[in-house]
């Protein structure tokens, strides 16, 4: 046992060393012991380099609110975190941390020349001395500033470890589980109430592990808790250990994250490293504690220079004195016990400084009977120690003079500059704070949500006044919830309440302008650069917060928030209330994105939707490609063929024997109802009422905008049912479109409607063979043209299956669509592939489909248009219904811009050398002569080779390209300018023969 | 996330059922009858983005399915009523003299 160690204290196991190491260093410890605990206990201060300066630091406190003791650690491959609180981390047999921010090592570190050249660091330094010139900024300063600050190194392996993520309903969520939180706990559930109870630390009792000398009703305080948790238990309340409320949300959600893992050293393979839970409470209890705040002065960063409530934490909770002589300066009551306790323990107190004058006779007679020196009234002005804390200058301060120095030796020193209030959950729910004038803080004033803040949170000090207040808060919202509830009185002996005052900065004899008094240490803050942003013109404290970085560091300023806002605030001449706090925001510690993202990782970060004939298509060597989240067939590759040389072959089958297309990604919407014609005639452009059942309809949907929204081929099957398809993207768009107009436009149609797109397998036959590949399978509809023409539909049996059979095409050739009953789909394919052998068949995809419509100049709705252009742009006017009295889309379609001349419309390209192949996106210009910037006057959104027509084609939207036929424009790419003639869209059987084979 | 009550299904269930669907009130011109250019504007385009109290559509989407009115606080956050498709727009006064 080191000489640090104090026998018998602490919550550590004493009977479980555990070994881990420090920068390969192996250091001993014991179970319970956090990684800040273990080194403090083998006398190392020392634990990371700072953010700008990189000057040498050590843990500041005990808790998660730590700036400075940051470190990496690792537990195995992939798992590494960087930035982790030293203060948190539990120890354990083999785990391995290292220190951050330095080179070559920890104790000799280049950067730290930034020390010395620290007045070109000051505050908003990046924007002084890296203006110019500006070519040197990509090269020179950025990455010269990158290298030299900085804290962690990001993992760069995949964490393998899993996260899961729950949710909660309670009736009282308690955050914190010092003696208010478990006071209210036990209150509410006494009452009846579903009680979760919620704590950080790896377990309950909050400050009572620092305060083992209180006496609660009779028992010592640490029995207590654990009577307490227990008793919790027994009521059936949820007490979750090692898990933080990082956030507070809407109507009392509130996210905690479970840390399950990080403290085992071999942990179930099956269990998940961290949970998020999404707690949904009626009420809320906000039991958080006050964190205690530094004192500002020159040197008060070293190494060794720590908070006096963290080092009374770490004798108490760790049996660890953090030295053999130490000053304690403060200016509140709580820093005298934190010295009596310690030299209680052996540390040599050299001296209680105190900045008040006159501290309390209780606290003087206790000192005095330690035999322990008392300087009050008095500053600190400096500190001496390159690794580690050696001495302490301080000086009497009388009216106001600071008078002549003197010089302590120790080798740490303990400072308490008083207690902030935690308020961060509050103030993620946006109440309101007050600024309390007596207490020179911020406390919580109105609010938001269903809660209640008890104890220190509130301003409370002691631990009678933290109970007797949990339990009062815990009855209340018991009373909220209609619960008969009564707070106990406690009975406290050995209370330490008390009182102190809050500063600006220590005042001093040196310059002020050379203290490197910190104030935000993980962000290197000084009360120099304070002072220099408010003299600069940052009045707010929100521009004083930027341009200095006050606060805005991982610890998100819980230490350095309301020492930042004195010092502003006496910059500014004005009272901190006028000058105000900047916000809290969540999460409450930094968390790992891994809790986030829970199981939306990999494969389950997106659904993948597969039709039911997607297994054939993987079986027969499709690649595939995702089309919204479908994974659909691109195109089915043959003896290695590339992309080009399938595509071409599956057109060339299709247009001269038959060709077979998964199409059952189409959505499908069933329209049905006594007034389904009406509600087609309005939602649709078309005319409904005079299609027939049995005919099909190419139908264009409009917004009320007058642009195009979506198409798809229409059947009617009766006089009150239609089958709409739509595109693969736009089905769940247009079913919640038609839904909206139906139930809030037209709530007086008689319609429904059904999302059919999944119920069917959609196959598609095109090819002057399609007709004699399908007719011996098809019962009760005679295919010829003359029984059964182009766009007609009919329900049958196909192979046995019931089907809806489409006579359509979107290839140019004589085409089938059968519909059947998804599960069917698979099989019927197979039939017809079966026997599609002798007609010279192939599976073809989506590539292929896109060429062969293109070929027809057949538009591909968020293809060819953008959400801006109109039937008339794209050449489809002639699907408008001119004689409907409305439709969607009517009214918009004669807006002054809608009719406008010189609108980008629809066309053909053919590039003049008849080889080259536009690229899609490829801008259009009229004189490729003009500077740059040119003007760009459309661009290309389709191309493709087309074999058929033996020259590559596309379509672009071009200014005013219907009045442009058969002029040239142009295309300029990076390695020259494409000419191109501007044509109509159909190069492929324009007359539309071969659809009526 | 908020809690969002359906008037249809008279239940008060997370945000995630529901979907956002734009300020409520906007009425569809008669499109068979004359309609000016800046009407069909407004009714397209124009929108009050008020700080306070707003009227806006909501979807049961992942439940119901059905469109619903709400007025929603945008400063707070806070649902002060959600009421079904085609009832009057509940009076403002009425409504913050409810809340208190």
């Amino acid at each position: 046992m080191s000489n640090f160690r104090v026998a018998g204290r602490g919550r550590i196991d004493p009977q479980t060393p555990v070994k881990f190491t420090f920068d390969g260093k192996s250091i001993s410890g014991y179970k319970g012991d956090t990684v800040a605990s273990a080194l403090l206990a083998n006398g190392i201060h020392l634990m990371g380099r700072s953010f700008k300066y990189h000057r040498p630091r050590g843990a500041i406190c005990a808790g998660s609110e730590e700036p400075n003791a940051l470190v990496g650690t690792r537990r195995g491959t992939g798992q590494f975190e960087p930035n982790t609180r030293a203060t948190v981390q539990e120890i354990w047999d083999g785990l391995e941390v290292t220190s951050q921010n330095r080179y070559p090592n920890l104790s000799f570190d280049i950067g730290a020349v930034n020390d010395r050249a620290y007045m070109l660091f000051s505050a908003g330094f990046y924007y002084k001395t890296f203006m110019w010139p500006k070519s040197f900024w990509d090269k020179v300063y950025e990455p010269f500033i990158r290298a030299a600050a900085g804290l962690g190194v990001s993992p760069t392996e995949n964490d393998p470890d899993k996260y899961a993520s729950r949710y909660l309903h309670t009736d009282v969520l308690v955050v914190g589980a010092g003696p208010a939180g478990l006071a209210s706990a036990l209150t509410a559930a006494r009452a009846g109430l579903r009680v979760t109870l919620v704590d950080e630390n790896a377990e309950t009792g909050g400050t009572l592990t620092s305060e083992p000398q209180a006496v609660i009703d009779g028992q010592p305080a640490l029995a207590w808790a654990e009577a307490a948790t227990a008793e919790l238990k027994t009521l059936g309340a949820r007490v979750m250990t090692r898990t933080t409320a990082i956030g507070y949300y809407h109507q009392n959600m509130v996210g905690l994250c479970q840390k399950l893992t990080d403290h085992l050293p071999k942990p179930d393979a099956n269990t998940p490293r961290e949970r998020l839970w999404r707690v949904r409470a009626t009420q809320v209890v906000l039991a958080q504690g006050a964190l205690e705040k530094p004192l500002v002065f020159d040197g008060n960063d070293r190494p060794g220079v720590m908070l006096a409530g963290s080092a009374q934490t770490y004798l108490h909770k760790y049996g660890v004195r953090v030295g053999d002589s130490a000053v304690i300066l403060t200016s509140h009551d709580s820093a005298w016990y934190a010295a009596f306790d310690l030299a209680d323990a052996g540390t040599k107190i050299v001296a209680i400084v105190d900045t008040r004058s006159a501290p309390a006779a209780e606290l003087l007679a206790q000192a005095q009977k330690r035999s322990i020196r008392v300087l009050s009234g008095y500053t600190a002005t400096g500190t001496e120690g390159r690794l580690r804390i050696k001495s302490v200058r301080v000086n009497p301060v009388v009216n106001g003079k600071v008078g002549t120095a003197e010089t302590l030796p120790c080798d740490c020193l303990l400072m308490s500059g008083g207690w902030t209030p935690s308020l961060h959950l509050f103030s993620h729910t946006k109440g309101a704070l007050a600024w309390n004038d007596d207490m020179q803080t911020f406390l919580p004033d109105r609010k938001t949500e269903d809660c209640e803040i008890a104890g220190a949170g509130r301003g409370l000090w002691g631990i009678a006044a933290a109970l007797n207040d949990g339990a009062q808060m815990g009855a209340t919202v018991a009373r909220h919830l209609e619960k008969e509830a009564s707070a106990n009185e406690f009975g406290v002996e050995g209370d330490r309440p008390g009182t102190g005052v809050s500063h600006k900065e220590l005042p001093t004899d040196l310059n002020p302008g050379k203290a490197r008094a910190f104030v935000d240490y993980q962000n290197d803050v000084t009360a120099k650069d304070l002072r220099l942003a408010v003299r600069e013109g940052m009045h707010s404290i929100e521009h004083v917060k930027r341009y200095t970085t006050n606060g805005m560091a991982t610890d998100q300023g819980k230490m350095s928030n309301i020492n930042g806002l004195n010092i502003a605030a006496d910059a500014l001449g004005k009272p901190q209330p006028k000058v105000g706090l900047t916000t809290f925001r969540p999460p409450y510690t930094p968390t790992s994105f891994g809790a986030f993202v829970g199981y939306h990782r990999g494969d389950h970060f997106e659904v993948t939707r597969k039709t039911p004939i997607d297994s054939w298509a993987e079986e027969n060597g499709a690649i595939f490609e995702p089309v919204s989240l479908w994974r659909r067939a691109w195109y089915f590759p043959k003896n290695g063929e590339d992309m080009d040389a399938a595509v071409s072959r599956e057109c060339k089958t299709t247009r001269s024997a038959v060709g077979m297309f998964d199409a059952s990604t189409l959505g499908k919407i069933e329209v049905v109802g006594p007034d389904a014609v009406e509600f087609m005639n309005r939602m649709y452009t078309n005319p409904w009422t005079k299609l027939a059942p049995g005919r099909t309809r190419y139908g264009l949907l409009l917004g009320d905008d007058g642009y195009i929204r979506d198409d798809g081929v229409i059947g009617r099957l009766s006089d009150d049912r239609f089958h709409v398809t739509t595109t693969t993207g736009g089905a769940a768009r247009v079913m919640n479109m038609m839904e909206d107009y139906l139930q809030t436009e037209w709530p007086d149609l008689k319609v429904w409607l059904t999302s059919t797109t999944e119920q069917w397998a959609t196959i598609a036959l095109n090819g002057p063979n399609a007709r004699k590949l399908l007719e011996p399978f098809v019962e009760g509809q005679d295919l010829s043209d003359e029984a059964f023409p182009h766009m007609s539909i009919v329900e049958c049996t196909v192979a046995g299956f019931p089907a809806r059979l489409f006579r359509v095409s979107f290839t140019g050739e004589l085409g089938f669509e059968v519909n059947v009953p998804a599960c069917h789909g698979r099989q019927l394919w197979e039939i017809l592939w079966e026997a599609g052998q002798k007609h010279g068949i192939c599976a073809y995809g989506t590539e292929t489909m896109h060429v062969l419509r293109a070929e027809k100049g057949y538009i591909i709705v968020g293809q060819d248009t953008d959400g801006t252009v109109t039937p008339h742009d794209a050449g489809i006017s002639w699907a408008i219904g001119k004689n409907k009295p409305d439709f969607v889309g009517k009214r918009g379609l004669e807006r002054p811009d809608l009719v406008a001349e010189g609108r980008k419309q629809l066309v053909g390209l053919l590039t003049q050398d008849g080889i080259t192949k536009l690229e899609e996106g490829a801008q259009l210009v009229l004189d490729p002569n003009q500077p740059i910037p040119m003007k760009m006057v459309g661009h290309v959104t389709s191309s493709y080779h087309s074999d058929a027509v033996g020259r590559p084609i596309a379509f672009a939207l071009l200014e005013g390209g219907h009045s442009r036929m058969g002029e040239t424009i142009y295309i300029p790419m990076p390695d020259g300018v494409i000419n191109a003639e501007v044509t109509g869209t159909v190069f492929y059987d324009p007359k539309g023969a071969r659809l009526k084979l | 996330m908020l809690l969002v009550h359906c008037p249809y299904c008279e239940q008060t269930l997370p945000e995630l059922e529901f979907t956002y669907a734009g300020e409520a009130h906007v009425a569809r011109p008669d499109a068979a009858t004359p309609v000016s250019d800046e009407e069909w504007r407004n009714f397209l385009f124009i929108r009050n983005n008020v700080k306070g109290p707003h009227y806006e559509r909501w979807r049961h989407f992942h439940g119901c399915g059905r469109y619903f009115n709400a007025v929603r606080d945008t400063v707070s956050d806070r649902f002060l009523i959600t009421y079904k498709v085609g009832e009057t727009r509940p009076e403002l006064s009425d409504l913050l003299e409810k809340s208190k």
